[in-house]
């Protein structure tokens, strides 16, 4: 059983040209034929490898032409790799091949992920208990600054107010459009206006909303060139310097990731909601009861799987943001978050034992949210 | 298709097996050396990278400045300016991917880097007998770092800047009857009258992307030196006199006396702090000129409005100091160029920077220094650089600028963002001060 679903995966993986009964280079009748066919396959596989990787160092002249070969050679190696690990582990006894075949087809990832990931995750927190250089160790010194530092409590406050705020206004404002605009006669539009942000960076978006928020000072002789402040002046108001303002400064910033993501919580949630069977809203319907009723008894429960994952998403998102920061205040301002400063201390002051600390913090804090995440992916799944 | 691309494939994986026959790979150095009198033969063709914190107006010319030098050598000079500089060098170094020279503009920066021993000593590797001769002492000792194995020379001065000028819309202040002032009493009326004629006397604006601040780090220093004892302002740069003292109070009372003042500077506080420091000399030169004084170092005329000459359209004065007990202080800043990669190209673009050939077109376009003493006065064509030169010799003390000799933390940190919190009013001053002292690593 357990061996034909392995047999079909790989064959899935693998066009069928690939496999070795067609390939007829392995496939034979003779067991000591088979093994020096074999042979003979890992020495040609070894043979490109170290020859590709040879041409590849005098190519140091064309960098165009050294892109290409490395392009060509390295998706055909890798392919000719995986196709000669296959035919080892295939020709292993019964019991062990199913477990060598999925070495060989997991490893490279589990290897690239361990190598790329928990390894530099398992630094970090070793890092964490050391000094700035990383060579004195001072054990929770680092942490006792991540949650004491008046700088990071501020972050702290504010990574708050962006996941509490932020999240909830793109959730909210993303249910609403696509409740509003379902069915509607410029539903499409409205929907691609307001998918439209989700194209542009977040650091573009921080440059196309410094204009908007741009301010010129008070006194004699100025002229405003931000659109907010242009709007406030014609309604009778004052300039103001937004993006000074202690406290609200954070909203206005907030305003950008709204902006930027709440076409992401539209367009899921607007599937979701279409994929409700009509049925039960007729039936709802028939039993008298109103679009208040039933956008809160039927619309709402039938997308609670759909609105958790949206919402877990963006909290993610608003807990390591960092672009909008950096690049409209640069953390000054009472603005700064936690990601931000992580990256200063590192990068700027040279701290790593602090800037560790704060990255395992951060990681501590995201993870139940990832968990959770996960988890209501995997169960509707089962569901369906 | 399908089969013709799959046997394309296989005979390009043929081929590559080819040098493991063909003799195991061949000489990777590729063209050789062809002739023997040419003293260039080995660098020739080479690419030499670098990093640094100067874009737009100042790259033009930087690269203008090496071309000769790279026509002459072949070697390429690969420069990549940066306004994230700050960070991204430390990301490139502790990736172990530095650049091969990198041009920090904060030696405190620089310092990090030399503690850690990823700075090659300069002491090894050049000819020093020729760079100790081109340049004055103080230049050399400010050049010299403490690494992990002791004292090493971490890097040579490229450029420098003077920073105590004020400049000034010539035309129109002398169209308006303005006068230089030449002592603190002279400029507190210069103010008065500018006021007085209904206009805005500064142009200060401290935003700069993620070095935000930095302008106002500099006004600090000016009035530390005007106020204070040098010995006061050594103290305080080494972190031995704490911000929150007396003496630095003194020295930021005298900045915001003309700072908070109303009607003082264009755009007033708010103003300051989103104003960029690139933008704000510009509306000096607006018709009518909206402000008339701005204090900078030299190199902010690559920020002036295109077709402006020097001496006729613009000109500056020195900042007069304020207690003739402490004499005309100059604040000075420079570009040290620091070598990451040990390499015959790059030894010998370094053995250039220390003379004053690197940096003769810049010198000739306007806009630097020159601390080499192999460059010559004539090569000033803008008499406002020779001008600059001459305050540089003629001041009673010359500092460098402090927060560039700070600790990155503090000097490419808490300095600015708290320095930025005040002026824009978000923190008091003695929490701004207080926050800077606890910045300070020990």
């Amino acid at each position: 059983m357990r061996e034909d679903a392995v047999e079909t995966a790989s064959s899935r993986i693998f066009p069928h040209t690939f496999t070795i009964q067609e390939a007829g280079m392995v496939q034979t009748d003779k067991p000591v034929l088979r093994v020096l066919g074999l042979l003979a396959l890992v020495a040609i596989t070894v043979a490109i490898l170290a020859g590709g990787f040879i041409i590849l160092q005098t190519m140091q002249g064309s960098k165009i032409l050294m892109t290409l070969f490395a392009v060509v050679w390295g998706l055909g190696s890798v392919a000719l790799l995986f196709f000669v690990m296959n035919s080892v582990a295939q020709t292993m006894p019964r019991k062990i091949r199913s477990v060598a075949v999925a070495v060989v087809f997991a490893g490279p990832a589990v290897a690239l992920l361990f190598w790329a990931l928990v390894l530099p995750t398992l630094r970090t927190l070793f890092l964490s208990f050391f000094d700035a250089t990383g060579k004195k160790f001072i054990f929770i010194d680092n942490y006792r600054f991540a949650f004491s530092d008046p700088i990071m409590l501020e972050a702290f406050k504010n990574n708050l107010l962006w996941m509490v705020f932020g999240t909830s206004t793109c959730v909210i404002l993303g249910i609403m459009i696509s409740v509003l605009v379902d069915k509607s006669k410029f539903e499409k539009f409205i929907k691609a206006l307001i998918f439209m942000p989700m194209a542009i960076s977040f650091v573009g978006a921080g440059v196309i909303w410094k204009f908007m928020y741009a301010y010129k000072g008070e006194g004699i002789n100025i002229t405003e060139i931000g659109l907010l402040n242009a709007i406030v002046v014609a309604l009778g108001g004052e300039a103001q310097a937004w993006l000074l303002v202690p406290f609200w400064n954070n909203f206005f910033l907030i305003a950008i990731m709204v902006w930027l993501q709440t076409g992401y919580a539209m367009v899921i949630i607007s599937s979701a909601i279409k994929s409700i069977p009509e049925a039960i809203m007729e039936a709802a319907r028939v039993d008298g009861a109103e679009d208040i009723t039933i956008f809160f008894r039927i619309t709402i429960p039938s997308i609670m799987p759909t609105i958790i994952t949206v919402t877990t998403t963006i909290l993610i998102f608003s807990l390591k943001l960092f672009d909008i920061v950096r690049v409209m205040t640069g953390g000054n301002y009472g603005t700064n978050v936690i990601a931000n400063e992580f990256y200063l201390r590192q990068f700027t002051y040279g701290n790593s034992g602090q800037a560790s600390a704060i990255a395992i913090v951060l990681l501590v804090v995201i993870t139940p949210v990832l968990v959770y995440n996960l988890r209501e992916f995997r169960s509707r799944r089962t569901l369906k | 298709m399908k089969k013709a691309l799959f046997l394309l494939l296989a005979v390009l994986m043929v081929i590559s097996t080819v040098p493991l026959f063909a003799g195991g790979g061949q000489d990777t150095k590729g063209a050789a050396a062809p002739s023997g009198d040419d003293p260039y033969a080995q660098v020739r063709g080479k690419v030499v990278t670098m990093a640094g914190p100067f874009v737009d107006a100042d790259a033009v010319k930087f690269k203008e400045s090496v071309k000769d030098f790279e026509k002459l050598t072949g070697i390429t000079i690969q420069y990549e300016g940066s306004k994230e500089f700050e960070a991204s060098i430390a990301i490139r170094v502790d990736g172990g991917n530095p650049p091969d020279i990198a041009d920090f503009p904060q030696p405190g920066l620089l310092e990090n880097f030399v503690k850690k021993g990823q700075v090659v000593d300069l002491n090894k590797v050049l000819d020093m007998e020729k760079v100790k001769k081109n340049y004055i002492q103080s230049w050399l000792d400010m050049g010299t770092m403490e690494g992990p194995n002791g004292k090493i020379m971490a890097g040579i001065w490229g450029r420098v800047n003077g920073k105590s000028l004020v400049w000034y819309n010539k035309k129109e202040f002398d169209a308006a009857g303005y006068k230089v002032p030449t002592t603190w009493k002279e400029l507190e009326e210069l103010q008065k009258m500018i006021i007085s004629d209904g206009d805005t006397p500064w142009a200060i604006g401290i935003e700069s992307g993620a070095a935000t601040g930095w302008p106002a780090t500099d006004w600090l220093e000016e009035m530390m030196l005007r106020t204070n004892s040098l010995e006061d302002y050594d103290r305080w740069v080494k972190g031995e006199l704490k911000f929150d003292s007396p003496q630095v109070r003194k020295a930021i009372k005298a900045m915001t006396d003309i700072w908070f003042a109303d009607g003082m500077v264009y755009g007033g506080r708010k103003g300051i702090a989103t104003t960029s420091f690139g933008d704000s000399p510009k509306v000096m030169f607006e018709k009518p000129p909206k402000a008339w004084l701005h204090k900078q170092g030299n190199f902010v005329t690559s920020f002036f409005p295109e077709n402006l000459k020097a001496n006729v359209d613009y000109d500056f004065f020195y900042l007069p100091g304020i207690d003739p007990k402490y004499g005309k202080p100059v604040l000075v800043a420079g570009d040290i160029y620091a070598m990451f990669n040990d390499r015959p190209e790059v030894r010998m673009v370094m053995q250039y920077f220390a003379t004053g050939a690197s940096v003769e077109k810049w010198v000739r376009s306007g806009g630097a220094i020159s601390p080499h003493l192999d460059s010559k006065l004539e090569w000033y064509s803008n008499p406002v650089d020779r001008k600059v030169a001459e305050t540089i010799q003629n001041a009673t003390s010359v500092r460098f600028d402090g927060s560039d000799l700070m600790p990155g933390a503090v000097g490419a940190g808490a300095f600015w963002k708290e320095m930025t919190a005040y002026v824009s009013g978000s923190k008091s001053l003695d929490e701004a001060l207080k926050a800077i002292d606890a910045a300070w690593p020990r």
